[in-house]
């Protein structure tokens, strides 16, 4: 026995050269409709796309690690950008208190869903779901349209670019550093992997399971408050609309084409953004190429299912029966 | 005497969701006393309907163990293809209709494949397949459904036997719904339904029975695709055609399932509990008109009282088991 | 320090539902030394580890370690107290690596940041210290051998400051070389003061490692010797003694050895190979072996979970090739496996469900007739139960037993295999299924009986096979002796048995 060789390529690495190739095949077949993918127009379309999701996704990788799910968020950020807009009511200087505000309902609302499938035990897809329900009611009955105003200070926020890279994009990679470091380096975040990957074995090594989920569905809520904020910075206004528009399944669908385990235990953040990162440049190729935006939503069902069905091949691969009786001790691979 | 307690260890099993319904029904008596007459609950069936034919299809995918989140996408894309092949000729009625049959199979069949072929776990499968269906359906339209439904198209959804005594009319899609209700049911008592729940329960030892759980769980997703199909003609002739038809519905059917008492993860429940979930919700519904409640507060009621409910059958089911039988005596 | 034993364990009994398994056990360990638990299969060694674990708690008796009382009412409290358990099923992350499993809960930090680099050196140094420098502390332990993964197991005991080891036949799913590994960490162990309780079958492996035996029977301690003291025949007669006959149903009357039903020749896949192998109608067959042997993987191939890939088998006469259990129950074999709750029962479904599942899912067997004699299977089987419709979970383990035979027998197999029919159940279900397992031969059926419990096949079986490293290594007439099929097990003796 002695040195290991070297792992397999990582989901990780794999899904950062699917990125690579979807941007070098985008940009091909943009520049033989002769058009340039990577004009600054269109690169600026491709990151402003990837910021609103983003967040979802950032958060949502959290409980899907856990093996959890929250199918809130797209009311959560809708809710969070009305908190946002009225709170701001058109003042600069409420903003601070506005962002803090929006950060402390929807971490409270992340906190909910947390306590509802850690003590209640409900499965995190009713839960989350019936949240979602309550959320929507309240939406529905209080906002019959557009309210509060949002000062042109923090317009900027969905609006400014430095160079072709929009601050809100700028953001969320701020903020999808933080939780790569939070789950690196922090023992709640590392703790999340134990979690999802096999909660009678994380409780046997004294890790207090029901915090670190609580934890993860309060960091979701606030990272759904943060696309609230971006919500009501592009609007100018609050939106009780925006849950229209189906995001926490963009979001989940982000997730598992980034390779993070939809059971739970296995994956990660930089994952996550690479998956958002593709859906976004098939997003702006359609666009360029002026292709039916319906033909995207087709497409990404089909790359979703192509992705999760690779990366079931590979997992069945590693999880083979290890022969019991081989003749040579089984090489590590 | 087995008879009777078979019976009440079904209501233990499913108490919660029969126990609501009729708390629903009671609260709905004394908001309203005159509910209780024919026309009216005639007029509830028949808008209850499409939600249970719904659940139906849903239950066999949920308790083999899966998720079919492609249904409410699934229905909108049928009433869709409906308004755009038949286009107001009453003569392409039957034609179409089988037609969407196909494609109702033919979905429930892809959706199957991908899940236990490929072993893409059901919830993205079909998440998957709801965007397929809703991208799809709008790119063949150009983003906005045409077309026009006929009149026998419409026919089952809207109509039914006049001049029933006492009763009025008796809805076309509660006869529907009875007879999907009764399939369903006898189905689940059929080799095949007794094989689909073992699945859902213990695939191993189902597999080690011999039994064919990739089979069975392809066919529940099938039978999910027609019961979508089924239902898509009773919401397109009650409700008529637009882009937004069966938005969401995926969420509000798979609610009913597991408030029927339906363990997402498969291997309990019953057809008729999961039937009966779906008749609860559409009742809440019909309270929430009664008492005049406003209808965008209805979503967070119902909210409440699905984490409610489903949080009181997890504590039931946390309680400790009857004691095994020890010994034999 | 004291002079007290590391742990003293007096007069510890455990039953479960009113069966006595555990009474009146002493067991005492010194620090750094290596202790073997030994005994047959039934003789209370896992149930003393697992209340030495806190998976148990004892009925009766103390427990002190250091001279001080203790008690365990949860794992993590005996984790707590230094005594760390390394079960078969390994308390791993697969995901993570090496150094995140041993640190897992417990991480180093640095400026409340994970110091993945202090981890890592720690767990380099630890493992450096087992021996086994080049196992690397980034290394995903779901890449892993099973060797390397038991160390890294026991590394995170030792991490967690264990003083007492206990080890569930940790050789059982190691390759010959790979034991040599385990060897050597043994020996570290001990040379650190580390206390090892080793579980075993493996005669030679307690011999070369352990100082001290304690030998269980029956739930009940027979001797505490020194392994200078005993000769591995002593220890086998010791372990065996002497049972009380008459327990087993005699062959009833009427039951003939008939045509050849099962035939296996050359039989051999990744677990098991050079199967040669028949059984007659009316024959009872057993399978005798060590744990890993290769038992349970005969009957999977027969039954084609993991078939044979090279031989071939033949039921009545006609060759088939047996690829997948459905194929297995068209050609008319039954399998009532080891484990009833994960491979035999939809536990969520009633009685009456899962006692015609075999029917139902198979259209080549399924009938009307017999389906209708399901209800007659199960009273025949004295089944108690609430009524059909009770569902499986709430019966004993002997009732859930007899469903699954029930099950099987509806088909009205050939050929039936039984893997450990008798695991886990009470002292009459047992003898109801010794006498089921009679007339399933009168009946003229070819039976393959697997049995961990060495008595039940030698008062049960015609002709006993006897299986070490995935091989029959000799065959034994019925009624042989404890000590012969040990022999032959162990690996001491091979060929055929002369008479």
């Amino acid at each position: 026995m002695t040195a290991f060789a070297p792992r397999r390529l990582s989901t990780t690495a794999l899904i950062h050269l699917a990125l690579a190739a979807v941007l070098a095949v985008g940009g091909a077949a943009v520049a033989l409709d002769g058009g340039n993918l990577f004009a600054t127009a269109n690169l600026v379309d491709m990151l402003t796309r990837t910021s609103l999701t983003g967040f979802l996704a950032i958060g949502m990788t959290l409980v899907i690690l856990c093996r959890s799910l929250d199918l809130s968020v797209g009311y959560v950020a809708a809710l969070s950008s009305l908190v946002a807009a009225t709170t701001m009511d058109g003042q600069a200087a409420n903003v601070p208190l506005a962002v803090a505000l929006v950060l402390l309902v929807s971490g409270l609302v992340g906190a909910a869903n947390g306590a509802i499938v850690a003590f209640l035990k409900v499965n995190p897809f009713i839960a989350t779901l019936g949240t979602g329900l309550i959320l929507k009611g309240y939406l529905d009955t209080e906002y019959q349209g557009p309210a509060g105003d949002v000062p042109a200070v923090f317009q900027q926020f969905g609006y400014t670019r430095i160079a072709f890279v929009p601050v809100s994009a700028l953001v969320m990679l701020a903020v999808a550093a933080a939780a790569i470091g939070f789950l690196r380096s922090t023992r709640t975040g590392h703790h999340m992997y134990a979690v999802g990957g096999d909660v009678d074995v994380a409780r046997m090594s004294g890790i207090r399971t029901t915090r670190v989920l609580l934890t993860a569905h309060v960091l979701c809520g606030m990272c759904a408050g943060l696309a609230g904020l971006l919500l009501a910075a592009r609007f100018g206004t609050g939106s009780a609309e925006a849950y229209t528009n189906l995001y926490e399944l963009d979001a989940i669908a982000a997730v598992v084409l980034g390779g993070t385990l939809l059971l739970g235990g296995k994956g990660g953040v930089a994952g996550t953004v690479a998956g958002v990162a593709i859906l976004a440049v098939l997003d702006s190729v359609f666009n360029v190429m002026q292709i039916d935006p319906f033909a995207k939503d087709v497409l990404r069902g089909a790359v979703i299912i192509a992705a999760v069905a690779l990366y079931a091949r590979r997992q069945l691969d590693r999880t083979a029966r290890r022969p019991r009786f081989a003749a040579t001790p089984r090489r590590p691979s | 005497m087995t008879r009777v307690r078979a019976l009440g260890a079904a209501l233990q099993g499913a108490g919660t969701v029969f126990l609501l319904l009729a708390l629903t029904f009671a609260a709905i008596a004394v908001v309203n006393p005159g509910f209780f007459e024919a026309p009216s609950v005639m007029a509830f069936l028949k808008q209850a309907a499409p939600l249970v034919v719904l659940a139906a299809g849903q239950y066999f995918v949920v308790v083999s163990g899966n998720f079919d989140l492609s249904v409410g996408a699934l229905v909108g894309a049928q009433v869709v293809i409906a308004a755009r092949l038949i286009d107001g000729v009453e003569s392409r009625t039957v034609p179409v209709m089988l037609v969407m049959l196909a494609f109702g199979i033919g979905v429930g069949l892809v959706n199957g494949l991908i899940t236990t072929v490929l072993k893409v776990q059901s919830f993205i499968t079909t998440l998957g397949m709801l965007l397929v269906l809703y991208g799809a359906i709008r790119l063949w339209t150009g983003g906005a459904p045409t077309g026009d439904l006929s009149e026998a198209f419409r026919t089952p959804g809207r109509l039914g036997i006049t001049g029933v005594p006492l009763i009025g009319q008796i809805p076309w899609a509660l006869l529907i719904m009875l007879a999907v209700g009764a399939g369903a049911i006898l189905l689940m008592r059929t080799r095949f339904g007794r094989i689909l729940i073992a699945s859902g329960d213990n695939e191993l030892a189902a597999r080690l029975s011999g039994a064919r759980v990739d089979a069975v769980r392809t066919a529940a997703f099938v039978l999910s695709g027609i019961s979508a199909t089924i239902a898509g003609v009773l919401i397109g002739g009650f409700a008529g055609v637009s882009a937004q038809v069966g938005e969401g519905l995926e969420f509000t059917v798979i609610t009913a399932v597991v408030l029927g008492g339906v363990a997402l993860g498969g291997g309990r429940g019953t057809a008729l509990a999961a039937m009966a979930g779906a008749l609860a919700i559409e009742a809440l519904f019909t309270l929430f008109n009664q008492m005049a409640l406003p209808a965008t507060l209805r979503p967070a009621v119902q909210g409440a009282i699905i984490i409610a409910a489903v949080a009181y059958a997890a504590r039931r089911r946390l309680r400790p088991a009857p004691q095994p039988t020890a010994a034999p005596s | 320090m004291t002079d007290a034993p590391l742990l003293a364990m007096r007069g510890i009994g455990k039953a479960f539902l009113g069966v006595p398994v555990l009474a009146g056990v002493d067991l005492t360990v010194n620090r750094g030394e290596a202790h073997a638990l030994v005994g047959e299969n039934g003789a209370g060694k896992s149930t003393l580890m697992k209340i030495l674990a806190g998976v148990h708690t004892a009925d009766a008796g103390t427990i002190e370690l250091d001279g001080r009382a203790a008690s365990f009412a949860h794992p993590a409290a005996a984790q707590r107290a230094g005594i760390a358990t390394v079960f078969q099923e390994f308390n791993l992350l697969p995901e993570l690596t090496v150094a995140e499993n041993i640190h897992l809960g417990r991480e180093p930090r640095r400026r409340g940041r994970i110091d993945r680099r202090a981890m890592n050196d720690a767990t380099a140094a630890a493992l450096a210290d087992l021996g086994f420098p080049d196992l690397a502390p980034t290394a995903a332990v779901g890449s892993l051998s099973v060797a390397h993964q038991q160390i890294t197991e026991i590394a995170k005991a030792l991490s967690q400051g264990a003083d007492l080891i206990c080890m569930d036949e940790p050789t059982a799913a190691l390759a010959d070389a790979e034991v040599a590994l385990l060897y050597r960490l043994v020996e570290r162990l001990r040379e650190r003061g580390v206390a090892v309780l080793y579980v075993s079958h493996r005669l030679r492996e307690i011999f070369d490692l352990c100082e001290r035996i304690t030998i269980l029977k029956d739930g009940r301690l027979v001797d505490s010797v020194a392994t200078a003291d005993i000769t591995p025949d002593e220890l086998v007669t010791r372990m065996v003694g002497r049972r009380i006959e008459a327990q087993f149903p005699p062959p009833l009357p009427g039951t003939e050895r008939g045509e050849v039903r099962l035939r296996i020749a050359g039989g051999g896949n990744d677990y098991v190979d050079g199967i040669d192998l028949e059984v007659r109608a009316g024959e009872i067959v057993g399978l005798a072996g060590l744990q890993g042997s290769g038992r349970t993987e005969i009957a999977e191939a027969v039954f084609g979970i993991a078939p044979f890939t090279r031989g071939t088998m033949a039921v009545d006469g006609r060759p088939v090739r047996i690829t997948r259990p459905r194929k297995a129950i068209a050609a008319g074999i039954a399998l009532v496996t080891e484990d009833r709750k994960a491979q035999g029962l939809a536990l969520r479904q009633s009685v009456k469900a899962n006692a015609r599942m075999v029917l139902d899912a198979n259209a080549r067997v399924h009938s009307r007739a017999r389906l209708a004699r399901v209800d007659g299977i199960l009273s025949s089987l004295d089944l108690v139960a609430r009524g059909g419709d009770q569902e499986v979970q709430f019966l004993s383990g002997g009732n859930q037993q007899k469903v699954v035979v029930a099950k099987w027998l509806a088909a009205e197999p050939g050929v039936i295999v039984l893997d450990e029919p008798t695991r886990g159940i009470d002292v009459g279900a047992k003898h109801k299924l010794y006498s089921v397992i009679r007339s399933l031969a009168a009946e003229g059926l070819a039976v393959l009986l697997i049995a961990s419990e060495l008595i039940e096949v030698i008062g049960l079986a015609d002709r006993i096979a006897v299986l070490h490293d995935g091989r029959i290594a000799g065959e034994l007439p019925g009624g042989a002796t404890e000590q012969e099929v040990m022999a032959y097990a162990t690996g001491r003796r091979e060929g055929t048995h002369q008479e």
